[in-house]
């Protein structure tokens, strides 16, 4: 199994939108590398005719009903927002 | 003076119907208890006042939403987040008269398995303060076990409040799959994650059980569950115990642990058990791996939603995703970095079919292992953790070797079966769990095993060191 590299990483943690240290970048390929090796053993068995499982449970088509309900006050909606624009969500230019 | 080390939920209550002590001196209780010891212990985040009314104390692991209480996952990036309304669990709890004592500290994010992954510091074993008290839900282990709390809410995606449980000394069940809601509880692994009871005794932590289970509109994964038994049955007559080799024999099994479970399979057995020896050859090879591929990947999908954005941390950017990257580097600690990254490696182009697509078809095997063995017998028993408690630090560089301390508790996980932790003995003074796996709704039989259990073992849950 090969070990994952630095571009890897790199390209893992744009993905995931984490903006990484040189020092974090170093550590984590080093104990990707190891954790992805012991997972990779579950290539070892013949799963051939074997369907996946996404949820344990057998239910399917979990119907709500479609009634209108009361939804939060806005006030409370932006109760822990880090910046507000009227209604909006204040963000830094796209 | 009222004794919180030794006095069970249903003690309590029996106290306050006969109108021996008021809500609000239990409720001082407790809280003298946490000025007391949880200065050393750390089980708390956050402690509350006693917002009135007639009931219990209840704790809550520090990832389940509380109307006007912080909750924060445990992590700096939830560290000022303050609810808006209730997790489902909270406010049934609430309904049935219990009041909220405090929030208990966890591993960030709920991943890990000794609280050191908490963002605000460790907490410690009541049984042993040098000692972690697993994880991730060892601040409601902690506070149950150290008289803090009659008892506690935790929530368990890998092993989080059996191994707590366990290395503890004391009761926790992770339900059924889809029996108990996660509506407004912080997600971590969305089908991996439960909420459930821990306690004193068997028959406390049913009761828990019995307020927060249930269907629920708002989780569409909930189920109707059967009506909850309190356990009273002192032998085991009838009840068929399967002992897995693979789970009571895997390397790193310690030796006193081993014994201790030994002992309570015979002690079962003495009560009335037919028990046999089976074997789950797949489950305990493949669990671990098969957990962490599924549980990282759909961590890096819930947890895309902190972004700085609607609620939590923001750091500032000069463009909006220089301002994501930067919230999500200083928010996150190494451990939902790693998984994060993990799972998006396994979820992404090119790699999806061989980890993710593979792990999904091992649960599957894992599954059918268990049914299986479901078909002869109605429990089957194993230790809960491999090893008693650790010094804190021992684990805490090496994640693959923490990672290792769920492999006896993430296979029935894998496989969507409650599982419940009682203690069963010591080894080197530290409480050693077992843990009773039963098919999927089959909780009241796992109550009524561990009850009866419970009694012949007579196990003090009161640690020595604060007897």
């Amino acid at each position: 199994m090969a070990r994952i590299t630095r571009d890897e990483v790199l390209h893992v943690a744009r993905l995931a939108r984490l903006e990484l240290t040189d020092d974090e970048v170093a550590r984590f390929q080093e104990q990707l590398s190891d954790i992805l090796e012991a997972v990779s053993k579950v290539a070892e068995l013949d799963l051939a005719d074997v369907p996946p499982t996404a949820h344990p449970l057998e239910i399917a088509n979990a119907w709500a009903e479609d009634e209108p309900r009361p939804c939060l006050p806005l006030d409370e909606v932006f109760a822990n927002a880090p910046d507000r624009d009227d209604d909006y969500f204040r963000t830094p230019p796209a | 003076m009222l004794d919180t080390l030794r006095l069970t939920a249903e003690d309590a209550d029996r106290l306050l119907r006969e109108k021996e002590v008021s809500s609000a001196e239990l409720f001082a209780a407790y809280r003298d208890a946490i000025d007391q010891r949880d200065d050393e212990l750390h089980a708390f985040l956050h402690v509350c006042d006693d917002p009135g009314g007639e009931g219990l104390p209840l704790a809550v692991k520090d990832v389940i939403g509380t109307k006007g209480i912080p909750t924060t996952a445990g992590s700096k990036i939830l560290e000022s987040y303050v609810p808006v309304y209730d997790a489902t669990v909270v406010a049934k709890a609430k309904a049935r008269g219990l009041k909220v004592l405090g929030k208990t500290n966890t591993d960030e994010f709920a991943m890990g398995s000794s609280t050191e992954n908490s963002a605000f510091g460790p907490s410690r074993n009541p049984w042993d303060p040098s000692r972690v008290p697993g994880g991730s839900g060892g601040g409601s282990a902690a506070a149950v076990s150290g008289g803090l709390a009659p008892w506690a809410l935790g929530s368990d995606t890998g092993g989080s409040i059996k191994q707590p449980a366990a290395l503890c000394g004391q009761v926790g069940l992770r339900p059924t799959y889809g029996t108990v809601s996660r509506y407004g509880v912080v997600a971590f692994a969305s089908s991996l994650d439960q909420v459930g009871p821990v306690a004193k005794t068997v028959r406390d932590c049913a009761w828990l059980y019995s307020v927060i289970s249930g269907r629920d509109a708002n989780d569409s994964t909930t189920v109707d569950v059967p009506e909850v038994e309190l356990p009273s049955s002192e032998d085991l007559k009838g009840v068929r115990i399967g002992v897995p080799k693979e789970m009571n024999d895997a390397d790193g099994i310690e030796p006193g642990v081993r014994d201790a479970v030994r002992r309570a399979v015979d002690v079962a057995a003495g009560l009335g058990a037919a028990v046999a020896e089976c074997s789950l050859p797949r489950s305990v090879d493949y669990g671990v791996a098969c957990y962490y591929l599924i549980a990282p990947a759909e961590a890096s999908a819930n947890l895309a939603r902190y972004d700085g954005v609607r609620y939590g941390l923001r750091e500032d950017g000069d463009d909006f995703r220089a301002m994501v990257m930067r919230t999500r580097d200083a928010g996150f600690g190494d451990e939902p970095k790693r998984r994060i990254m993990l799972g998006a490696y396994a979820l992404s182009a090119g790699y999806y079919e061989a980890y993710y697509g593979t792990a999904q078809k091992v649960r599957t095997v894992i599954k059918r292992e268990h049914e299986e063995l479901f078909e002869r017998f109605d429990v089957l028993v194993s230790p809960t953790s491999p090893t008693v408690a650790f010094p804190i630090g021992a684990k805490a560089d090496d994640p693959l070797a923490m990672y290792m301390n769920d492999v006896l508790t993430i296979p029935s996980c894998m496989a969507g079966l409650p599982g419940l932790n009682i203690p069963c003995g010591l080894s080197e003074g530290l409480p050693v769990g077992l843990q009773l796996i039963g098919p999927q709704l089959g909780e009241n039989t796992l109550f009524r095993t561990a009850h009866a259990l419970e009694r012949a073992l007579a196990f003090d849950f009161v640690p020595e060191r604060l007897r």
